[in-house]
């Protein structure tokens, strides 16, 4: 049977991490099916089925669906689950809410945040914030399954044409109701795709002092991340947090500054191809998993940081 | 208004994780267990809406073993009114726990249900989404702000691009995230008044449903290790090693 992976968009672009998911999706079974759920929403559904891997995009278009309410979701993709041996999203936020309301409906126990595909039943998936690794087979007929975007590539986003057809929508519900999304607008590239992140923690004092990060982040075209202290301090704003109960991020490369490094921080970062740490403190775990390390005061730190910077020739983009 | 909430003994959020040698798990034994940090928040909410005199009743509810009644004893202490422990040996699924939580659910009538938004343990975020999906309820995930109004929530979830509010109509499902209040902590008085408190125990094979986990753990192994890096002296030596060993700038 095939696959059916939840795609998640604004209803103009798709989301880079559905890309990820696709990837994922492929690896247990290639006759992979989009679902594009949304208002007006055609850019999305083109966009999609111009993936290679895709074999067919379903697209169900609603005034209904113009914000994501995982309500609203779920009896559409139930109507279809019947044709579908495996239902797939990501394990971000958009996933974490809709997967379970759809595998208690299904009677399935779900399978989150899976890091690799070693069977169409097995799975890898973190647990205790990364720090084991459990590999678990789902013995359920029907199977529902989040994955860890960042742990799969994105898959190539051109060459395919996959048919598009359109699906039904089903009644909205009545019991919950979207009011308004704050979204913060940033030119900077996205925390969760960005090749290079630098977050700051508890070390930074102020969110004033966040300007230091800012300053060397535009140098770096690099993504602002935070710990959980320092969003918890109210020095930056909840998108930005790594951690285990924040974004994971798998950057090549990852500049901790002011962050000790708490397992909980770890658990979202770690697996960076390369780790900068600055410091003060020279017993900070994070220096554990540095693969550079500077103990140094952060304030006298960062600001040679970006003179250095500033001399360089080239910087990668 | 009468509020439930869930709550999971689980190994503290400080003790480093060891992996048992014959893969089959984590230690557990002789290792400091509490209750799952955002199911703190789950308690402390609730306690502040019955405060703000918008709810009579609080019940917490656990899902475990006989030792995990601790945890429920914690909530009476912060001030839950009466706990109860539903008794399962083993691993049990969120979905087996959701269910077991629908049954609690029916016998109760509670108006709103709270949780944490995840459990650190098995880090499957499924729970609370789950039992609003079998009660056919609303649901607010990952909830940074909840205001109690007529009939209906109006709940701030913290989702991947900032901050999104919604609101759902009463009975419904809120899972919190740490970023909700900060929980207190339970006085002495208080603690040894929660010994006194009711707290009912159900086995969870008399509430009819069927709990068998349906996941085979095959192997539970040790993540990978970075190798040790190296200390740089100088910021420009730091750069200079980005720049030309690392070869990421």
């Amino acid at each position: 049977m095939s696959v059916l992976l939840i795609a998640e968009h604004n209803n103009k672009e798709v989301k880079q991490f559905t890309f990820n998911a696709i990837t994922a999706a492929s690896q247990i079974n290639d006759d992979l099916h989009v679902l594009v759920i949304g208002k007006n929403a055609d850019p999305v559904a083109k966009s999609i089925s111009e993936v290679p891997n895709v074999k067919k995009v379903i697209h169900v278009d609603n005034d209904i669906y113009e914000n994501y309410i995982a309500e609203n979701y779920t009896p559409v993709i139930l109507k279809l689950s019947e044709n579908y041996s495996h239902i797939i999203c990501s394990a971000n936020t958009f996933g974490k809410n809709l997967m379970p309301r759809i595998a208690a409906l299904l009677d399935t126990s779900q399978v989150s945040d899976i890091i690799k595909v070693i069977s169409e039943d097995t799975f890898l998936r973190p647990i205790y914030a990364g720090n084991a690794f459990a590999t678990v087979k789902s013995t359920d007929k029907k199977k529902c399954i989040t994955i860890r975007p960042t742990s799969f590539d994105a898959a190539p986003t051109s060459g395919g044409s996959a048919e598009i057809v359109k699906g039904e929508n089903t009644d909205p519900s009545e019991n919950t109701k979207f009011l308004k999304k704050e979204e913060i607008k940033s030119d900077r590239p996205e925390l969760g795709t960005a090749r290079i992140v630098i977050s700051g923690g508890r070390g930074m004092q102020s969110g004033d002092n966040f300007k230091l990060i800012t300053a060397i982040a535009d140098k770096l075209n690099a993504a602002i991340g935070a710990s959980r202290a320092a969003v918890d301090a109210g020095y930056i704003t909840n998108e930005h947090q790594v951690g285990q109960t924040g974004k994971v991020v798998v950057p090549d490369l990852y500049i901790a500054v002011g962050i000790s490094g708490a397992i909980q921080h770890l658990a979202g970062m770690k697996e960076s191809k390369v780790i900068v740490a600055i410091n003060k403190d020279g017993e900070a775990p994070i220096f554990s998993v540095a693969d550079y390390g500077l103990e140094a005061d952060l304030f006298d730190a960062l600001p040679k940081f970006l003179e250095e910077l500033n001399k360089l020739n080239t910087i990668q983009k | 208004m009468k509020i439930l909430v869930a709550v999971k003994r689980v190994i503290d959020y400080n003790v480093q994780i060891r992996v048992k040698e014959d893969g089959s798990g984590v230690v557990t034994d002789n290792v400091k267990m509490s209750t799952n940090p955002p199911d703190d928040n789950a308690i402390e909410e609730a306690v502040k809406i019955k405060e703000a005199g918008k709810a009579k009743e609080i019940v917490a509810v656990t899902v475990g073993e006989e030792k995990a009644q601790e945890t429920v004893r914690k909530a009476l202490a912060v001030g839950a009114d009466r706990g109860i422990l539903v008794k399962a040996s083993g691993t049990v699924e969120p979905l087996a726990v959701a269910k077991i939580l629908q049954k609690i659910v029916e016998k109760e009538k509670p108006d709103l249900v709270f949780m944490g938004k995840q459990a650190i343990d098995d880090d499957c975020n499924q729970t609370g989404q789950m039992l609003a999906a079998i009660l056919n309820w609303p649901q607010a995930t990952f909830a940074s702000k909840i205001e109690v109004k007529e009939k209906v929530l109006e709940v701030t979830r913290e989702v991947d691009e900032g901050l999104e509010t919604i609101e759902v109509s009463i009975p419904s499902i809120v899972t919190c995230d740490l970023r909700l209040n900060e929980p207190r902590y339970a006085s002495l008085p208080n603690i040894m008044k929660a010994k006194k408190k009711p707290l009912e125990q159900i086995d969870a094979s008399e509430l009819g449903v069927d709990i068998k986990p349906r996941i085979e753990q095959i192997k539970v192994e040790e993540p990978p290790k970075r190798k040790a890096g190296i200390k740089v002296s100088s910021v420009e030596e730091l750069v200079q090693k980005l720049k030309n060993e690392a070869k990421v700038i």
